[in-house]
């Protein structure tokens, strides 16, 4: 049996967002920027995908910036946001530590360039405090950005609530809601959200679209030197194909999230309550408080690449926060956050379902997955000791 | 990254895991914190490495070269064994990717170390310039 499990890492593109893109590769495919009818096809395809994006927000088609995903709007964002902060001497930047390297290596580059930034801790729970938000506030803070929901772990921050404080505040909130949009319900709108970067892969969209939304009255910087396209914020030739599809699969993701997200997040639970019950191993983040489709675990005493290979043999494809999966020698950054050794944090799993998922493949899931614990807790010098111990 | 079909084979089909309750020699390097242990445990007479077994806690890489370096030592006599590199290692496994040398250097000195267990144990001589494991990964010539 073949399961895919690593929805965070990225999705299957839908049949909807498929058929919505093909006629862009050979009907369609002017130059949006063109005069000619091919191109005004092009166009309108363009504007009605923005449109339609803008409406599932709860957002204006002019506060919506198309970008190449995710990673790129979250440089954007803290860029906008630095770039507002400076007219009024504003360098401070509130974030949390377990933000995507996409906002983590942004701070840390600002950081370089004299802004000042204050990561938050988010527990052991992995979740972010609002007090806590509130607390680390000050005159020249010019952005607080605090992700919707943890890629590896899958825990929802409340971003209404922070949304709420920093606009009462007065102080910029932007979220990275990669992980989110689509799963959950987002309205920048009702939960005060002045920006949002959301990616059209993690939706069963394709890979190399996402966009950043800003609030009308941000001023916006340019981000890319070039032609007139995005306002003359970002230059360059729509992926006309790519953003169209995202409006289908975003479309279509939230037209079915009530009853997907119940289907979903009972197979998660169920995953949840299976997998918990191996020895001396954790679910990771809150259990109640997260998205419906990610569930993270730790084995102690063994390594998750090992993991990650032989559940790949049997068919199963997951990922793991180890060091040997990160291309360092560090774990995870997300699971030393909520405070886990670096020795329990290499024997990690994160399994992530879409509603694609069936029940059958969570019960081979539950079934594969012992024995293998098992095995490579069987050649481990570490759980040998760990045994011994207790 | 991809690893070749001989480390996927000894990684899913490892040869001598376990352990020797009366071994001769036992070796253990690398830490937990790091993401890689490796226990070698030699059963060693008449000079010869008689039966080898090892335990591992770590990636891929680093169980199918603790297997590979068991395969490669075993029935060798002390002083081939202690002459393993970690280049013969990763030829014996059809390479390794960049960022797993490491595994191979540290199936070396797991090997080095097991056998300077056994000269400590005997009351003999290390033969100079054994180097055993200083201490975690990072300290690796390879890093
Ligand atoms: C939370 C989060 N932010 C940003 C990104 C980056 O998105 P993209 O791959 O579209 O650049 C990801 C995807 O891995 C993510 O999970």
């Amino acid at each position: 049996m073949n399961v895919y499990a690593d929805n965070a890492a990225t999705t299957v593109v839908s049949q909807t967002a498929l058929q919505a893109m093909l006629p862009c590769f050979t009907e369609q495919y002017g130059n949006p920027s063109s005069v000619h009818e091919t191109g005004r096809k092009a166009a309108q395809a363009l504007d009605a995908a923005r449109a339609r994006i803008a409406e599932l927000l709860r957002a204006e088609a002019k506060e919506i910036y198309f970008t190449s995903g995710g990673t790129e709007a979250d440089n954007w964002a803290v860029q906008i946001a630095l770039a507002s902060g400076a007219k009024k001497n504003k360098r401070h930047i509130v974030s949390t530590a377990f933000e995507h390297h996409a906002i983590l290596h942004t701070l840390k580059k600002a950081e370089k360039n004299g802004a000042e930034v204050t990561l938050l801790d988010v527990h052991t729970d992995g979740l972010a405090r609002v007090e806590e938000v509130a607390a680390a506030i000050r005159e020249d803070t010019a952005l607080v950005t605090v992700m919707y929901a943890n890629n590896e772990i899958g825990t929802l921050q409340p971003i209404a609530e922070i949304g709420k404080l920093c606009r009462e505040k007065g102080v910029p909130f932007h979220t990275d809601a990669v992980q989110a949009m689509g799963h959950v319900p987002v309205d920048v709108a009702a939960q005060n959200i002045d920006m949002l970067s959301l990616t059209a892969h993690k939706f069963h969209g394709p890979k190399g679209a996402g966009l950043l939304y800003c609030r009308g009255g941000i001023p916006v910087p340019v981000f890319m030197e070039g032609g007139a396209q995005e306002r003359g914020k970002r230059g360059g030739t729509e992926n006309v194909p790519a953003i169209v599809g995202m409006a289908a699969a975003l479309e279509e993701a939230c037209r079915n999230m009530d009853e997907d997200n119940l289907r979903v997040s009972r197979l998660r639970d169920k995953l949840i309550d299976a997998v918990s019950s191996i020895p001396l191993s954790r679910l990771n983040g809150d259990r109640r408080r997260r998205l419906p489709g990610i569930a993270n675990f730790v084995f102690e005493g063994i390594e998750g690449e090992g993991l990650l290979l032989l559940l790949d043999m049997a068919g199963i494809s997951a990922s793991s926060g180890s060091a040997c999966t990160s291309g360092s020698l560090d774990p995870s950054h997300v699971l030393l956050a909520i405070g886990l050794p670096h020795e329990v944090a290499h024997g990690s799993l994160r399994l992530s379902l879409s509603a694609l998922n069936t029940e059958e493949e969570v019960d081979y899931i539950i079934k594969t997955l012992p024995p293998i614990v098992e095995r490579l807790r069987g050649m481990s010098p570490v759980w040998e000791r760990i045994k011994k111990g207790a | 990254m991809a690893y070749s079909s001989a480390v996927m084979d000894h990684f899913a089909n490892p040869r001598n895991v376990g352990k020797i309750d009366d071994a001769d020699g036992i070796g253990e390097v690398g830490n937990a914190k790091c993401g890689d242990i490796m226990k070698i445990y030699l059963k060693i007479d008449d000079n010869k490495i008689q039966d080898v077994k090892f335990n591992t806690f770590g990636c891929g890489a680093a169980i199918a070269t603790s297997s590979m370096a068991t395969e490669l030592i075993k029935g060798k006599t002390v002083e081939d064994a202690l002459s393993l590199t970690n280049k013969a290692v990763i030829e014996a496994l059809d390479g390794l990717p960049p960022q797993k040398i490491h595994c191979s250097v540290l199936a070396e000195e797991a090997v080095k170390a097991a056998i300077v267990d056994y000269y400590q144990k005997n009351g003999l001589e290390a033969p100079e310039g054994v180097k055993q494991c200083t201490s975690c990964c990072g300290d690796c010539t390879m890093h």
